[in-house]
């Protein structure tokens, strides 16, 4: 080969930013577990099911929050309700935190394991705060 | 004509992988061993390919120079148009490949009625280029979210920069906007331009038909038929621990994503994708021109049998004294 050692210099550089992520996580040693995400809720008389199907919830929740933002902070519209007709004050603290008071274990493991950074605290207090 | 046939190419792939998966339920297939065939492909005709465009031999140097070439200390040389070490040829390879320098002087011609012919600049190129190729690069490095556990910090700044803006939720990338819109214009321009169309091949149209299809199932997935996305980091992180598991009922859309990216990096080798590794290995770009400054011997050529003039007077030494001709050594 002409030039050969740089070429395989630029090669060896090449394969080793190709296969980071093989490297990483062999010595990051986390393994493929999915995070330990504890669902329970609290018993809050009266509430018995959420505002949507879980479902819906487990992917669309953000969407959801974000509606429910704009029509209380933009259009004054504070409630809530459902398609079988029960209603709900459109409230991150008062309604969602409610049941869901476990923040750390609920919100978080979720979000840090997929890198979501929800910018909801950056005004709403997190609840061990409120306690 | 080829551009149709290389969008039908796509869609009969994500078909492939919709009915694979969603139909003959063939997740593992198309979740974990096309995959890691795609990937040992890559790796191994990445090397091979580059393997062997080092063994072309490279005699002497044939840089494109647009700038004067480093002579008399009184002549202005341009350094970076005309390189003359090899620190000057790295500094133009440098801003050639992260900012596409030669395509900044990109020309067009165009033929007025009259008829007359018409150059002028055309950066249009240069910017969709130039907003693609990064906006990929930094959507590839975001991805890292999926494929590393923690997830390392610049990842998290790097996601934080990209939905700066903080529109929609999930908050839109402003990088998957400028991806779309320049890949878009790429497409566009090769279908619009009479003359670009009659050039174009198959393999001009594929790579931007995949990598468009890439684009849209991976921002369809984030904003708007969501998949299981705590399932997509298990089966990637999986896969990068050689330990593969496929959770159930991740969504069609993802195998089709990932399908589509198996088949884009398989196919990378074999491909005009290589300009990747291409680039560094130009010898009218790498090299410095130093053809007047150094010898450079062809290696190729024979070994020329020579007979020096100190070896000449070894030999003839004492006819030569007799003959009272001058000596260099006594």
């Amino acid at each position: 080969m002409f030039d050969g050692w740089k070429i395989i210099v630029g090669l060896i550089i090449f394969i080793t930013l190709a296969t980071v992520p093989f490297w990483y996580d062999a010595a990051a040693g986390k393994g493929t577990d999915a995070p330990d995400i504890r669902i329970e809720t609290k018993d809050v008389p009266g509430r018995d099911q959420c505002v949507m199907p879980a479902e819906y919830m487990r992917s669309d929740h953000m969407e959801l929050l974000n509606e429910w933002r704009d029509q209380v902070v933009r259009g004054n519209q504070r409630v809530h309700v459902t398609a079988d007709g029960r209603k709900y004050s459109r409230s991150l603290t008062n309604t969602c935190l409610d049941c869901h008071s476990n923040k750390d274990t609920f919100c978080d493991r979720c979000h840090d394991y997929m890198s979501v950074k929800p910018y909801c605290w950056e005004c709403h207090l997190e609840p061990e705060v409120m306690k | 004509m080829n551009a149709l046939f290389s969008l039908v190419a796509v869609v009969v792939l994500m078909l492939l992988a919709l009915f694979g998966t969603y139909g003959a339920g063939l997740q593992y297939l198309f979740g974990v061993i096309i995959p890691y065939i795609a990937i040992v492909t890559f790796l191994v005709g990445f090397v091979l390919r580059v393997v062997r465009w080092a063994r072309s031999p490279v005699p002497f140097r044939i840089p494109t120079t647009c700038g004067q070439q480093k002579s008399l200390p009184w002549i202005k040389h341009h350094e970076l148009e005309n390189p003359s070490n090899g620190f000057s040829a790295f500094l133009r390879m440098a801003l050639e490949i992260l900012f596409f320098r030669s395509l900044f002087r990109n020309t067009k011609a165009d033929l007025k009625s009259g008829p007359k012919l018409v150059y002028g600049s055309n950066k249009w190129l240069w910017l969709g280029g130039l907003v693609f190729h990064w906006s990929l690069l930094v959507v590839f490095i975001r991805h890292f979210r999926f494929f590393t556990e923690p997830v390392p910090f610049g990842i998290n700044l790097l996601e934080e920069l990209d939905s700066f803006f903080q529109v929609g939720l999930p908050i839109i990338y402003i990088t998957d906007i400028l991806l779309l819109g320049a890949l878009t214009y790429l497409v566009g321009r090769r279908l619009l331009d009479a003359r670009l169309r009659y050039i174009s091949l198959n393999a001009d149209y594929f790579p931007l038909f995949l990598i468009l299809g890439i684009g849209c199932t991976g921002a369809w997935m984030r904003y708007f038929a969501k998949v299981d996305i705590v399932g997509v980091k298990q089966l990637s992180l999986g896969l990068f621990n050689l330990h593969p598991v496929v959770p159930e009922g991740i969504g069609a859309f993802f195998y089709i994503h990932l399908f589509l990216v198996s088949v884009l990096i398989a196919y990378f080798p074999f491909s005009k994708l290589m300009h990747m590794g291409g680039i560094f290995l130009s010898p009218t770009r790498n090299l410095a021109n130093n053809n007047r400054v150094k010898r450079h011997v062809n290696p190729w050529n024979p070994v020329v049998k020579i007979h020096t003039y100190e070896e000449y007077e070894d030999e003839f030494r004492e006819v030569m004294k007799e003959a009272g001709m001058p000596l260099e050594k006594e």
